[in-house]
């Protein structure tokens, strides 16, 4: 556990950096407000709606939930990729089965049109 | 001082804020290599007011950035708009310490591996979790500014970013697998008992990260999320001032990290070219970090090269190239570098000669063909009628 030390180090740091820069900084800068500066930028049109407002496309979710599935995939596969050299074929074929599960339902998801954005 | 306080407490301090202003540093100084070098790819010639060459005009903008007014939009959520570029820049600093620049050094009497932070068995899995972070600042900055191009821009960032993540992962296991550890000091060590950068069999490998990588740091041709012809500045168009800076640094300081885990990864970390060939030992005068340093600068280098070169891609084009192409592609190659890999070092060696031959013989194939007719000449020779 002990060489996770420096990592926390290293975190702190860095988030602490940029935020006494920016308390510095607040001291030295140009401060001056008014309502049309501190407006959503809109080109310069007045903003007529609340961005949080507005919907967007569910393609985003669909993109997120396919990722979590890939992604525990590669997670299965690292232990595998360090054992490797010990499993070999048996391995091997253990991984081929596995990955042939998951791409059969990545060509159903393929052929739904999921991955198609347009 | 005790022995415990110097290697857990005063040594990691040094080493932190040390790297913390080699990324700011960095990030200033490349800014002006990029300008000068897109200066001269576009036949023009960037910035030479201030300093020799225009070199101290990064100091200039430093400058201009920090007494820029800090403008919030008032109806933000004042918090997380100033958590987003403080979740996007420690990340990108922690992966840098998780690299390693080099084998051990003494300095000041204190022995130390040149890590920045640790050797880690497991440095691979970390970096990619940490990475990942990086995702949530974004999103982060680009809903809580609630204007709606930084919304926008920040929701095609996540897509973008967690596409890319799937072939970027498969690229790392087909490393790891050639390497057999996650221990960036193992892998780098493995490359020199196989006697071949991993490059050479895991040309594919190397070719989806390094793609990967330029998606993930939202750079040209994948820099989509701030496509100023479309959404002015993506997710950090409310952001001015040293916050922007600070996206900017984390910018930079993610392409200093793909570079670094690509040559680790691939690229022999600080070993020297060929590091098993006896004659070619003259080359160890030049020190390991500056081995490391200099690979990772070509990277950079190939960055910007890549923005003089590549038009945008258009968001349907990149998410079809992530799913559809790169993701098949990374599975394949996964699984030929798993197969090669049944005869050891030899297998890997095989299919290395194998893809650097079919890669030379393609572009000898390339350079042999006739070029194409331009598109003008061709329609007059099939009397297209153009109409005005």
């Amino acid at each position: 556990m002990q060489s996770y030390i420096p990592i926390l180090f290293f975190a702190a740091i860095a988030a602490l950096f940029p935020l006494a820069i920016l308390v510095v900084m607040a001291l030295l800068r140009a401060k001056a407000p008014n309502p049309t500066k501190l407006s959503p930028y809109e080109c310069g049109i007045a903003s007529a709606t609340d961005a949080h407002d507005h919907r967007f496309s569910v393609r985003y979710y669909l993109i997120a939930v396919l990722f979590v599935v890939f992604d525990v995939e590669t997670v299965f596969l690292f232990p595998w990729a360090v054992m490797y050299d010990k499993l070999l074929l048996f391995g091997l074929i253990e991984m081929a089965v596995f990955l042939y599960i998951l791409v059969l339902g990545y060509v159903y998801v393929w052929k739904r049109g999921a991955l198609s954005w347009a | 001082m005790s022995e415990s306080l110097v290697h857990y407490v005063l040594v990691p301090f040094v080493k932190g804020l040390l790297t913390v202003i080699l990324v700011a540093t960095a990030a200033g100084i490349l800014t002006w290599i990029e300008r000068r070098g897109l200066g001269r790819l576009q036949i023009r010639k960037g910035p030479n007011r201030v300093g020799p060459a225009g070199f101290f005009q990064w100091i200039a903008d430093v400058v201009k950035l920090v007494f820029k007014e800090d403008v919030v939009p008032s109806r933000a959520e004042k918090v997380i708009h100033l958590l987003g570029p403080l979740l996007l820049f420690t990340p990108a600093v922690v992966v840098l310490g998780l690299v390693p620049w080099g084998p051990e050094v003494t300095l000041f009497g204190v022995t130390t591996p040149l890590h920045a932070a640790a050797d880690l068995n497991v440095a691979l899995l970390l970096i990619l979790a940490v990475s990942s972070i990086g995702v949530y600042g974004i999103i982060l900055a680009g809903w809580s500014s609630n204007s709606k191009y930084p919304l926008l821009g920040g929701l095609r960032s996540a897509a973008q970013l967690i596409s890319y993540e799937v072939p970027m992962g498969f690229a790392i296991v087909a490393a790891v697998l050639m390497a057999g550890s996650l221990s960036m000091v193992e892998i780098i060590e493995a490359q020199k008992e196989a006697g071949i950068w991993f490059v050479f069999p895991g040309l594919v490998a190397f070719f989806l990260y390094f793609v990967s990588g330029v998606a993930e740091t939202n750079r040209t041709p994948f820099d989509l999320p701030e496509a100023e012809s479309e959404l002015v500045g993506g997710f950090h168009t409310e952001y001015s001032g040293f916050r922007w800076a600070i996206f900017f640094m984390s910018e930079y300081g993610n392409m200093i990290s793909i570079g670094a885990i690509a040559t680790t990864l691939f690229f022999g970390g600080w070993l020297r070219p060929f590091p098993n060939v006896a004659w070619l030992s003259f080359l160890d005068v030049i020190p390991p970090f500056f081995w490391f340093a200099g690979k990772v600068f070509l990277f950079l280098l190939v960055y910007i090269w890549f923005r003089a070169t590549f038009p945008r891609y258009r968001f349907d084009q990149l998410m079809a190239l992530g799913w559809k192409a790169l993701l098949p592609i990374s599975l394949a190659n996964l699984f030929l570098v798993a197969l090669a890999a049944l005869w050891g070092a030899a297998g890997l060696k095989v299919l290395g000669a194998v893809l650097v031959l079919l890669v030379a013989g393609g572009l000898v194939a390339a350079w042999r063909r006739p070029a194409r007719a331009s598109v003008t000449t061709r329609m007059a020779a099939e009397k297209v009628e153009v109409r005005a």
